[in-house]
């Protein structure tokens, strides 16, 4: 099946699924009442996403000499540096690690780059037995799903599903349905896990450069527990997380939760700069970064499209995506859903395998305003679609052209042909008015959701010229 | 994986730092607040996100901490080490079990999960506009005291108390010289990932104790 096709059964049956929709619709409105409850003053947030904006764009085009220096330094504080142009190069690289340190249990934070290269499918394939510990994936790797969003990963589940899913997996466990008994129950599993785990994965949300710092935004403080109980710990970012001065964390750090889920500032900001030093007593005695490029490079190389690696994974155009709130995350059938999902997925993979997700967008312009980078979202997306259906491949887009149709660019042949001779055109206008009934009504799927145009008794010619205006 | 390296840095937009640098355009900074509103706010946000927090004078920390210690019926305690007990000149009541973070936790790892009740540490200042504390982790106090115990009492000194995270960045210049690990905590551990309803004490602490003293 092509990817138009099966999108658009995806589309269908996330239609069909009113609960969910309804669901979606709840959580979204809550978020965005309480971002816009921390955003009080509009000059204050418009000068914070400047700010923010500036900081990424800067990071990203200097990202080669940024990557190096950050290099140098994790280096330079004992943190071993890997460099993985694909998932399966990533995958490899932290099967190896964990293997020279025969590791076999592995407790993992919440890290979307470690979805985007399927690292737990591959880890359990491989004989590691690898656990989510961030509430959300846990849910979602005990019901074996997948993130229907970046920031909320189990958004789209009722809290009588997930007891469901307790008491399937844990049968000793008492029955609940109650949040705060669930969550207990979790942390009783999942506590006795990070004791006994010989090894610890995570994402980052800011790479320093000038210090060779890796820093995690989190509330759960499975993260921390992840980076510092085991002996080892594995961190996996894609290159563009990198920002050049610790000066930089504050103001990204200021504006990431408050647009993510409306908080002042998470519970934890883990700030990771080496491996246990000697005379330490915690902590990993091993730390390694994986730095993840899987299509990034090509992207940066382009400045009219790399503004979206400036993104920081806050989540909030998803939460004020129309479309999204009706589709959900698992519609867009990508790792990353929402507006930053349709650009992010269609640059990185290209648009001959997600270029159909251009079409999901109003342009409405929503994520554009609330994008704490201020990343052009809609003119990406608009760029995309025509990419999608014309030109080439370029050196930074590939798959482009790959949704032209015979029909529709047949169609606009013709078209172009009658407008630019006036004998045709003149011959079509009289034809379209004169013998108006025998337009047909119904043009198959086009017209299923739209209204059929239905060509006028006159020309807009005949009527301006009864009207009196001279055609010059 | 060195051809990787190569690979990726050769295909990655070239640019020099100096050159595309863009300047950070620095916002009107709000008016600095006094010490009193300093203290007012970290206590506001910190108690929004339900910690407790309590203001006490240097001399009544010991007492407050032997009396709520055994009140709460906490009664495992884990201190850094000796050196950080005597720094907060505290003197334990003999009801209280006792123990420091002496050993590497491979060595105890299981006690530290499952035969303490809280753990106590310092921190090197905390953020009044966000609520945050702020922990350097070291050999005297390593990292996991803040996190693995049920209860974490945090105690802050009322004249290390900055406005923002920047201001504490630079006027104890983190930049020259990070450590292991840096840490802002701002409130118990928490998660709203079933259903956006918020619940406490997922996997770090349950309740955070911030005692400000003078």
């Amino acid at each position: 099946m092509n990817q138009v096709n099966s999108f658009t059964n995806r589309i269908n049956k996330a239609l069909g699924k009113k609960q969910l929709q309804n669901n979606f619709r709840s959580a979204m409105n809550y978020l965005m009442d309480k971002r816009l409850a921390k955003f009080p003053d509009y000059e204050r947030l418009q000068i914070s996403r400047h700010k923010s904006n500036t900081i990424r764009t800067n990071s990203v085009s200097n990202i080669k000499d940024l990557l190096i220096l950050l290099e140098k330094n994790l280096v330079r504080n004992g943190i071993k540096v890997h460099w993985a142009e694909n998932g399966n190069q990533a995958n490899e690289i932290i099967q190896s690690i964990l293997t020279k340190a025969d590791a076999k249990k592995v407790v993992k934070g919440k890290s979307m780059v470690s979805e985007e290269i399927e690292l737990n499918e591959y880890l359990i394939e491989n004989g590691f037995e690898i656990l989510e510990t961030d509430l959300g994936e846990f849910l979602i790797q005990l019901s074996d799903d997948k993130p229907s969003h970046i920031v909320m990963p189990a958004i789209h589940k009722n809290k009588f599903e997930i007891a469901r899913t307790f008491s399937d997996n844990f049968p000793d466990l008492k029955y609940t349905e109650d949040v705060d008994e669930l969550t207990q129950q979790a942390r009783l599993v999942l506590r006795e896990k990070f004791s006994h785990a010989d090894a610890g994965i995570s994402g980052v949300n800011f790479a320093v450069a000038e210090t060779g710092t890796l820093c995690l935004v989190e509330n759960e403080g499975n993260g921390r527990m992840c980076t510092t109980v085991p002996d080892l710990h594995i961190a996996i970012t894609g290159i563009e997380k990198v920002v050049e001065k610790l000066e930089n964390i504050p103001p990204l750090f200021d504006i990431l939760p408050k647009s993510a889920t409306g908080q002042e500032c998470t519970t934890y900001f883990n700030m990771i700069s080496g491996p246990r030093k000697k005379d330490e007593k915690d902590g990993p005695s091993e730390v390694h970064l994986v730095l993840l490029d899987n299509g990034r490079s090509r992207v940066s190389r382009d400045n009219s499209i790399n503004d979206i690696l400036s993104c920081i994974r806050c989540g909030s155009c998803i939460n004020h995506c129309p479309v999204y709130v009706k589709l959900g995350g698992h519609a867009y059938g990508t790792v990353y859903p929402g507006p930053v999902g349709i650009v992010f997925e269609s640059l990185t993979q290209g648009l001959d395998k997600t270029g159909a997700l251009t079409s999901a967008c109003t342009m409405c312009g929503a994520c554009e305003q609330v994008c704490p980078v201020k990343i052009p979202l809609p003119t990406l997306i608009n760029r995309l679609r025509n990419e999608s259906i014309e030109g080439v491949d370029s050196d930074s887009i590939l798959g482009k052209g790959s949704l032209k149709m015979p029909i529709e660019s047949g169609i606009w042949k013709v078209w172009r042909f009658i407008y630019s001779n006036p004998l045709v055109y003149l011959f079509f206008i009289r034809a379209m008015t004169r013998m108006r009934l025998l337009v047909p009504t119904k043009f198959g799927k086009w017209s299923k959701y739209r209204n059929t145009p239905k060509p006028s008794k006159r020309s807009i010619e005949e009527i301006a010229r009864s009207e009196g205006f001279i055609n010059e | 994986m060195n051809s990787s390296r190569e690979n990726i840095l050769n295909n990655l937009l070239e640019g020099s730092i100096e050159s595309k640098q863009r300047k950070i355009v620095e916002r009107d900074s709000d008016n600095p607040i006094s010490n009193k509103k300093k203290i007012e706010s970290l206590k506001n946000m910190l108690e929004s996100v339900r910690a407790e927090v309590h203001l006490l004078s240097f001399n009544s920390l010991n007492e407050w901490i032997n009396s709520e210690l055994s009140k709460r019926n906490l009664n495992r305690v884990l201190i850094g080490s000796k050196a950080t007990q005597k720094e907060l000149d505290l003197k334990p009541s003999k009801s209280l079990d006792v123990s420091y973070y002496v050993n590497n936790i491979e060595d105890w790892k299981n006690e530290l999960f499952n035969d303490i009740d809280v753990g106590i540490t310092t921190t090197i200042g905390a953020i009044a506009r966000t609520g945050s504390l702020v922990l350097w982790p070291n050999s005297e106090e390593p990292r996991l005291i803040s996190l693995v115990p049920d209860v974490h009492i945090a105690i802050v000194k009322v004249d290390e108390i900055y406005e923002t995270f920047s201001e504490i960045i630079q006027k104890q210049k983190w930049a020259e010289n990070m450590p292991t690990n840096a840490l802002l905590i701002s409130g118990p551990s928490k998660t709203a990932d079933i259903e956006q309803v918020l619940a406490y004490g997922v996997h770090g602490p349950k309740q955070l104790i911030v005692l400000i003293v003078s």
